[in-house]
C-alpha cells in the first residue's frame, strides 16, 4: 500500500517557478503590439463633473486615444453588484448605486476613475494623463459611516437618505432585549473595526485582446474568481455573448479578497482593444491606485451590548453596527458586513439570545468588499471582546467565561438559536462539529497561563506593563451550499457549488481541472494529492489546471475559505466517476460483474483474488483505445463533477497573544503567540500551517499597524506604504502553533478549510492582551489599531481619570 | 533623448538604449524580459524588485538604469547559474518559504546579500535583514527558517548532504 | 511609478560636476544614491528638469582618518561603507550606531552619508548625528571649499546652506571629548521607518559630574536641531536619574513641535523628552 498523499506535508508543485523567477504574473506577461492604458483619477472625493478637455493629452507623443465617461455611455453598463442587489428579498430594501466604467457627471470617491488614456508605452500613456483638464464643482464630503447617516450630512446619492444602503436585521429582537434586561450585568461598548487596505503584493491588472476576425474577446486578469467575471462582464457590463469572452487568471500574487471582484479597467481593456481594432491592451495599478480604487476591508463602527449572569453566562448579545460601504457598492459590498457577519456573531457560545442591525452606508471612500475573514473577523472582534468586557466586570478568568459558554461537545450539530443561520428562505445551515475546551486547555497550557504572573513581575521591573488575550473562534469555510446562500437578498442570487473535471490520459497520467482558483493557496498540490489517493497515481502524475475559463468547468472560484471544503470534494467526486467507469472496464477486461470489483491503490481487482487485477494504467489505457469496451461504453476516462456541498465547515481554536507594553511611549511588543487550531483532518500540513501563519501576521497587523486614514474632505492620507504600515518581519514573534483535530462529518474527507482562520482568530488575542495589559490603569477598551501613540493617549486619559 | 546602458546580466553582457528615467527594474523586466523580479509598490518600501548590484541588494525601483551602467547584475533567474537550485531557492522550496510567490525573489536575493557576509545568522539577524522586504502570506515565519536552513547547508554542504541520504 | 522625463548628465570629474551645475542653476537636482530622491520623483512628488548622477565621482567616497582624531567622511561613503568600516566604528561609534537602523539593508546599500545631509529630510537620522558631533560640512564648487559648521547647515524642512552650484563633498567629525559615551535612539514611524522622534547624545563626565553634553533632535521640528536647552540643564550636574529627567524636560522647549497622522504635536513633544532622557541616560552609562 502506498503512502497516503492526503495528510503528507508534501512540498509545493508550483514552487520551481515561483523560485527560479519564471512564473507569470498579470504584469510578466507580454503580448505583440501590446498598448498601454493609464486611468485618470480624481483628486476630490466629492464632486460634479462639468467638464472634461482632454484635447492635450490626445496630442501627446504615442497617445492612440483619451476617453472619458461619455464616450462609454450606451457601450458599457455600470458594474453590477451581485448581492441583494436592488431587491427586498429577505426584508432588505435596498438601493443600488454602483460604479461606472468611467465617471460620468459626478465622483464619490478620491480615486474614482475619469478618464483612460491608451499609448504606445506605460509612460506616455501616465505622462498624457497630466495633461487632462477636468472642470470638478467640489461637494461637501462625509466619510464616517455614522456620521453619514445624521441629520445635515452631505448626500452622496438621491435614492439613498441619509446615505443609508439598506438595514439588515437577525435575530430576535424582543427575546434578546428582555434577556439584558433580566441579566445580572449588562456591558456596553462602542467599538471601531477599522478600514483596511488588504495589500497583496501584487496589484490589480488586466489585459484585454479583440479578435475582430472571430468577434471573441480574451482578458488576462489577477483575479480569484474567472468564471464570475466572465459571466459578469458578458451578461451586465458589454452585453456580450458569455461564449466569446476568455478569462484567464494568471499567476496572481496575492488577493485575499479583493481579487474576487469586477472592476472598472476589466472592462476598459476589452473596450479599449476593440476600439484600436484588437491591439491588447494592458491596465496594471501603481500601489498608490491600489490604495485608492481596489477595494478596502472591514470598516465597522459598532454598538454592543452583553448581558451576563454573575457566574457569567452570556444571557444576550445586541449589537447595531454601521457599516462603511464607500462611495459606491462593489460587487458583493452588502454581502459581507450582512450574511458573513451577523449570522456568525454568536460565535463558538451557546448564546441563547441574539439581535443585530446593521446599516449599510454610503461615505466619500474607496469601496469596502470582502478582505480576509469577511465579516467574521468583524463579528470575531465583537464577540471576544464582549467576553473580556464581561469577564472584566464579573472579576472572573477571562479563559473560564469563555468555557461557561462555550457549545457543549456533545451539542452538535449545533444551531444556534433565533434562526442565526436560518437563510430567508428557511434553508439553515449548522455548525458541523466541534470539541472547544480541548482546544482552549492546550493553548492555556501551552502559553503557561497559569504562571503568567511571575512574567508580569518580570515585565513590570523593565518598565513594561505584560497582557495576555485570548481568543476563541469559530471560522466558518466551504461557502457555501446553493440553497442556503443563493437567494436574492441573502447572497449572490447564484449558486455556491464547485467542480472539477478529471481526464487520465493513456499513460496513466491525470489532468485534473478546477472551478477553483489558487493564488497562493497551492492547489496545483493539494487538489493533486486529493486525486492522487483516490486514483492510485503519484502526486507527480496529477497535473492541475485552473483559472483559465477554457479548459475549466465553471467555478465559483477562491474565497470564503471554499477550495478545500468544497473545491476537493469536487475533484474527490470527479475521481469516483472515474473509478466507478475503471471498475465496469476493469469487469469487462478481467471477465468478472462489475459489483466484484475493487479499486486500491491504483489496482482494480476482483474481490476475493488480488491477483486478478488490472492498474489503473491498463484500464487508462483500454479505455483510450477503446477497440474492446463493454457494450455501450464511451471511451476515455473523463468525467467532471459538480459538487454542492450541503453545509459549511465550522473549523475554531484558541489563540493567546501575551504582549509587553512602554509604559512610557505605549509601544506595543508581541512577545509571544499561541494558536491551537482544528481545521479537521489536513489535507496537506505544510500549508495549512502556512495559512495559519500568514493569516495570523495579518489580523496582528489589524491589531497593531494597519490603518486607513480619511481626512474630512476624503483624501487619503495613508496613501502609501510609507503611511500604511504592513507587518515586518521583525516585529513578529516566530508563531507557536498546536492542534486538535475534529473531523468534518460534512465531507468525506472530513476537512474543514482553514484560509481565514487566523486572520479571524489573531486580531482579538492581540487586542484583549494589550487592554489586559492596560487593565491596571482601569482601562477595558481602546480601538485599533494600538499604535504607540494610541495606546499612550489612552493610558494618559485614564491616568487623568485615576487623578481627578 | 536615450542613454546607453551596458551591464552584465546573469554573467551575459548586455546593453541598451533607455530614456534616463527608466528604472533599472524596467530595464531589466522591459527590455531584458527578465520578468522574475517584480514590482510591488512605489515608495522603495516592498523589497519585491530586490536584485544584486556589484554583489550587494539593491531594490531595482530606486536606482536608475543609467545608474547602473557598467554593473555586474545579478537576478533571480541567474541566482544558481549551473540552471540547478541555489541553497536559498531549494530551502524556500523546501521550508514552504512562499505561497503566492511575488515577493519571493526579492526574499531571496535579499537573504543572499545577507549570507554574504554572514554565514550563520540568528534568526533576529534574518529578521532584521527582511526588514526591507514585504511578504502579505506567510508571516514571515517559513522565510526565516528556509533562511536559516540555506545558510546550515551552505556551511556545510556535505554534511547536510549526507544527513538528507541518511533519512531518505 | 514613473518619474516625469528628466534630462541626465553623469560627470566622470568634479570639475565637469561645477560646470554643468553651473549651466542648469536651480533647475537641476543631484543624484548620489538615489534612495531618498527617487522615491519622490516616481510619485510625481519632486520634478526636475535635469539630475546630475555624481555617483561616479569615486574620489567622494572614502573614511579618513584625520590628524587629532577625527575623521572625514566622503559624501558619497554608503551606509554599508560606514557599517563596514572599523575606523568608523573606532572614531564615530554614535554614527555607527544610527545608521545600521537606517532605511533597510537595501537603502543602506545605496544610500550614502553625504546623499541624506543634502536632502535634510527633518525625520532623517544623520542630521541629528551630526549635530551631536559637532560636525561640519565640506562643501565644494568652482570656486573652491565651503566649510560649513553643522549648525549653520540646515535652514529649514528640506532646505539647507549649499548653493545650487555646490557640492557636499564630506563631513568631517571631530574627535569626541575624552571618555565621553554616545548614543542614538528613535522612535520609529513604523511604516516609513522615518523617526517620529531621533534623539543622539554625546555626554562626557569629569569628577563625578557632567561636562560635557551634545543633545539633538529629529523627527521633532521642522529642522532638526541641538536641544541646547537640555544640555545646559546637564553640564555640572551629577547625571542622576532626577537630573536627566529635569533637563530632558526641555526637550523641545522654544521649538514648533510637528504634529501629522502618526503622531500628534502632545505625543511627539513628550516622546522627545522620554527619547532624550532614555539617550542621555545610554550615552552617560557608556562614559568613562
Amino acid at each position: 500500500m502506498a503512502t497516503a498523499a492526503i495528510g503528507s506535508a508534501i512540498k509545493r508543485k508550483e514552487d520551481p517557478r515561483f523560485i527560479t523567477g519564471t512564473g507569470n504574473y498579470l504584469d510578466d506577461i507580454r503580448l505583440p503590439g501590446t498598448v498601454h492604458a493609464a486611468v485618470l483619477r480624481s483628486p476630490y472625493a466629492h464632486a460634479t463633473i462639468r467638464s472634461i478637455d482632454t484635447s492635450a493629452a490626445a496630442a501627446m507623443p504615442g497617445v492612440l486615444g483619451v476617453f472619458t465617461g461619455r464616450d462609454l455611455e450606451g457601450e458599457l453598463n455600470p458594474l453590477p453588484c451581485a448581492w441583494a442587489a436592488g431587491g427586498n428579498a429577505g426584508g432588505i430594501q435596498n438601493n443600488l448605486n454602483t460604479p461606472r466604467v468611467l465617471a460620468t457627471d459626478d465622483v464619490k470617491w478620491t480615486g474614482e476613475g475619469v478618464a483612460v488614456v491608451v499609448a504606445e508605452t506605460r509612460e506616455q500613456a501616465v505622462d498624457a494623463l497630466e495633461a487632462i483638464d477636468v472642470d470638478y464643482g467640489p461637494l461637501p464630503t462625509v466619510v464616517d459611516a455614522e456620521k453619514a447617516t445624521q441629520p445635515g450630512a452631505p448626500q452622496l446619492h438621491e435614492n439613498a437618505p441619509n446615505n443609508i444602503c439598506f438595514t439588515w436585521r437577525v435575530g430576535d429582537e424582543k427575546a434578546t432585549a428582555s434577556a439584558l434586561k433580566g441579566s445580572h450585568v449588562v456591558v456596553k461598548q462602542r467599538l471601531v473595526n477599522q478600514r483596511l487596505i488588504p495589500n497583496p503584493m501584487d496589484t490589480r491588472g488586466a489585459i484585454g485582446r479583440y479578435d475582430p476576425g472571430t468577434e471573441e474577446y480574451t482578458i488576462w486578469m489577477t483575479s480569484q474568481t474567472p468564471h464570475i467575471m466572465r459571466l459578469l462582464l458578458a451578461a451586465f457590463v458589454m452585453g456580450v455573448p458569455e461564449q466569446k469572452i476568455r478569462v484567464i487568471a494568471p499567476d496572481v500574487g496575492g488577493a485575499f479578497g479583493t481579487k474576487i471582484f469586477l472592476y472598472a479597467d476589466m472592462a476598459l481593456v476589452l473596450w479599449l482593444s476593440r476600439k484600436l481594432g484588437g491591439r491588447p491592451v494592458k491596465f496594471y495599478e501603481t500601489r498608490r491606485e491600489n490604495y485608492q480604487a481596489t477595494t478596502h476591508g472591514r470598516d465597522h463602527i459598532t454598538y454592543l451590548e452583553v448581558g451576563a449572569t454573575k457566574d457569567g453566562e452570556v444571557t444576550g448579545l445586541r449589537v447595531k453596527t454601521y457599516a462603511n460601504l464607500g462611495g459606491r457598492l462593489s460587487t458583493i459590498g452588502p454581502g459581507i458586513p450582512t450574511t458573513l457577519y451577523g449570522r456568525v456573531l454568536a460565535g463558538c457560545y451557546k448564546i441563547p439570545n441574539v439581535y443585530c442591525e446593521v446599516t449599510g452606508v454610503y461615505t466619500n471612500t474607496t469601496f469596502v468588499d470582502a478582505y480576509r475573514g469577511a465579516g467574521r473577523p468583524e463579528a470575531t472582534y465583537v464577540l471576544e471582546r464582549a467576553m473580556d468586557l464581561v469577564a472584566d466586570e464579573l472579576k472572573l478568568d477571562p479563559a473560564e467565561v469563555r468555557r461557561r459558554n462555550f457549545i457543549p461537545a456533545d451539542a452538535f450539530p449545533y444551531r444556534p438559536p433565533d434562526g442565526l443561520l436560518r437563510s430567508w428562505n428557511g434553508a439553515e445551515i449548522e455548525v458541523d462539529s466541534g470539541n472547544y475546551e480541548p482546544a482552549l486547555d492546550l493553548a492555556l497550557k501551552n502559553v503557561g497561563y497559569a504562571d503568567i504572573g511571575a512574567a508580569r513581575e518580570l515585565a513590570e521591573r523593565r518598565g513594561k506593563y505584560l497582557g495576555v488575550g485570548l481568543s476563541s473562534y469559530l471560522e466558518v469555510c466551504g461557502v457555501a451550499p446553493s440553497k442556503w446562500i443563493g437567494l436574492v437578498g441573502e447572497g449572490w442570487g447564484a449558486a455556491m457549488w464547485e467542480s472539477a473535471n478529471i481526464r487520465v490520459h493513456l499513460t496513466g497520467r491525470a489532468v485534473l481541472t478546477i472551478g477553483t482558483s489558487s493564488h497562493g493557496q497551492g492547489h496545483e498540490t493539494t487538489m493533486a494529492q486529493v486525486v492522487a489517493d483516490a486514483l492510485g497515481l503519484s502526486v507527480d502524475d496529477v497535473l492541475v489546471k485552473h483559472s483559465d475559463t477554457q479548459g475549466t468547468p465553471f467555478g465559483y472560484g477562491t474565497y470564503g475559505s471554499r477550495s478545500a471544503a468544497v473545491g476537493s470534494i469536487a475533484a474527490l467526486k470527479a475521481a469516483e466517476k472515474i473509478v466507478a467507469k475503471g471498475k465496469r472496464l476493469a469487469a469487462h477486461m478481467l471477465e468478472a460483474a462489475p459489483e466484484d470489483i475493487e479499486f486500491e491503490s491504483g489496482k482494480f481487482f476482483v474481490k476475493g483474488s488480488p491477483d486478478r487485477s488490472k492498474t489503473i494504467h491498463e484500464v487508462a489505457l483500454a479505455a483510450h483505445v477503446g477497440y474492446d469496451l463493454p457494450e455501450g461504453m464511451e471511451p476515455y476516462l473523463d468525467e467532471t463533477a459538480y459538487y454542492d456541498t450541503p453545509n459549511c465547515t465550522f473549523p475554531f481554536g484558541t489563540h493567546v497573544a501575551v504582549v509587553e507594553v512602554d509604559k512610557e511611549t505605549g509601544q506595543v511588543d508581541l512577545v509571544r503567540y499561541v494558536a491551537v487550531d482544528d481545521v479537521g483532518k489536513k489535507i496537506n500540513p505544510l500549508i495549512v500551517d502556512g495559512q495559519l501563519h500568514g493569516g495570523i501576521a495579518q489580523g496582528v497587523g489589524q491589531a497593531l499597524w494597519e490603518g486607513a486614514i480619511y481626512d474630512d474632505t476624503g483624501q487619503l492620507l495613508s496613501g502609501s506604504m510609507m503611511d500604511y504600515a504592513l507587518p515586518r518581519a521583525s516585529w513578529l514573534p516566530e508563531l507557536e502553533l498546536d492542534e486538535t483535530v475534529t473531523p468534518s462529518p460534512v465531507n468525506p474527507l472530513g476537512i474543514k478549510g482553514v484560509g481565514e482562520a487566523g486572520t479571524i482568530a489573531s486580531t482579538p488575542a492581540v487586542v484583549n492582551a494589550v487592554i489586559d495589559a492596560l487593565s491596571p490603569l482601569g482601562i477595558r477598551h481602546v480601538d485599533m489599531p494600538l499604535t504607540a501613540q494610541t495606546v499612550w493617549r489612552a493610558m494618559q486619559a485614564a491616568g487623568k481619570e485615576a487623578s481627578a | 533623448m536615450t542613454e546607453q546602458v551596458a551591464v552584465v546580466v546573469n554573467g551575459i553582457p548586455r546593453t541598451a538604449d533607455v530614456e534616463p528615467r527608466r528604472l533599472l527594474v524596467q530595464l531589466l523586466r522591459e527590455d531584458f524580459a527578465l520578468t522574475g523580479t517584480h514590482v510591488g509598490c512605489d515608495t522603495s518600501q516592498c523589497g519585491a524588485c530586490t536584485v544584486l548590484v556589484d554583489g550587494r541588494a539593491v531594490k531595482s525601483c530606486s536606482m536608475l538604469a543609467v545608474q547602473a551602467d557598467g554593473s555586474a547584475i545579478t537576478t533571480i533567474e541567474g541566482l544558481a547559474p549551473d540552471g540547478g537550485l541555489h541553497p536559498l531557492q531549494q530551502a524556500f522550496w523546501d521550508k514552504h518559504g512562499l505561497q503566492c510567490g511575488y515577493c519571493t525573489p526579492g526574499m531571496i536575493m535579499t537573504a543572499a546579500d545577507l549570507l554574504s557576509t554572514n554565514d550563520d545568522p540568528s534568526d533576529a539577524e534574518i529578521r532584521h535583514a527582511l526588514e526591507g522586504n514585504f511578504c502579505r502570506c506567510t508571516g514571515y515565519q517559513n522565510i526565516v527558517t528556509a533562511i536559516r536552513e540555506a545558510a546550515a547547508t551552505m556551511r556545510h554542504p556535505a554534511q547536510v548532504q549526507a544527513s538528507a541520504e541518511t533519512a531518505r | 511609478m514613473i518619474p516625469a522625463a528628466f534630462g541626465y548628465s553623469r560627470p566622470a570629474s568634479l570639475d565637469e560636476a561645477f560646470r554643468i551645475l553651473r549651466e542648469h542653476g536651480d533647475t537641476a537636482k543631484i543624484l548620489a544614491g538615489g534612495q531618498s530622491l527617487l522615491p519622490l520623483l516616481k510619485l510625481r512628488v519632486a520634478h526636475t528638469e535635469h539630475l546630475v548622477d555624481i555617483g561616479r565621482l569615486r574620489e567622494l567616497a572614502f573614511i579618513r582618518e584625520e590628524a587629532g582624531g577625527g575623521i572625514t567622511i566622503g559624501s558619497l561613503t554608503t551606509y554599508r561603507e560606514v557599517l563596514d568600516s572599523p575606523l568608523a566604528a573606532a572614531r564615530a561609534p554614535l554614527l555607527v550606531e544610527a545608521v545600521q537602523d537606517i532605511g533597510d539593508v537595501q537603502v543602506r546599500n545605496r544610500g550614502t552619508v553625504g546623499g541624506s545631509l543634502a536632502h535634510a529630510d527633518p525625520a532623517s537620522d544623520l542630521p541629528a548625528v551630526a549635530l551631536a558631533l559637532d560636525a561640519q560640512i565640506v562643501a565644494i564648487s568652482g570656486r573652491g571649499e565651503r566649510l560649513i559648521n553643522i549648525t549653520d547647515y540646515f535652514t529649514g524642512s528640506f532646505e539647507t546652506v549649499l548653493q545650487h552650484h555646490e557640492l557636499l563633498a564630506s563631513i568631517r567629525f571631530p574627535a569626541l571629548p575624552q571618555g565621553a559615551g554616545t548614543a542614538y535612539r528613535i522612535l520609529p514611524q513604523p511604516a516609513s521607518g522615518y523617526s517620529i522622534i531621533g534623539c543622539a547624545a554625546v555626554i562626557a563626565r569629569s569628577g563625578g559630574k557632567i561636562s560635557y553634553a551634545r543633545v539633538a533632535l529629529t523627527g521633532a521640528s521642522d529642522v532638526a536641531y541641538r536641544a541646547t536647552a537640555v544640555e545646559d540643564g546637564l553640564v555640572g550636574t551629577d547625571g542622576s536619574a532626577k537630573a536627566i529627567a529635569a533637563a530632558a524636560a526641555h526637550a523641545t522647549s522654544n521649538r514648533m513641535v510637528t504634529s501629522d497622522i502618526h503622531a500628534d504635536r502632545q505625543y511627539r513633544a513628550q516622546m522627545a523628552q522620554v527619547f532624550a532622557r532614555r539617550t542621555v541616560e545610554a550615552a552617560l552609562a557608556r562614559s568613562a
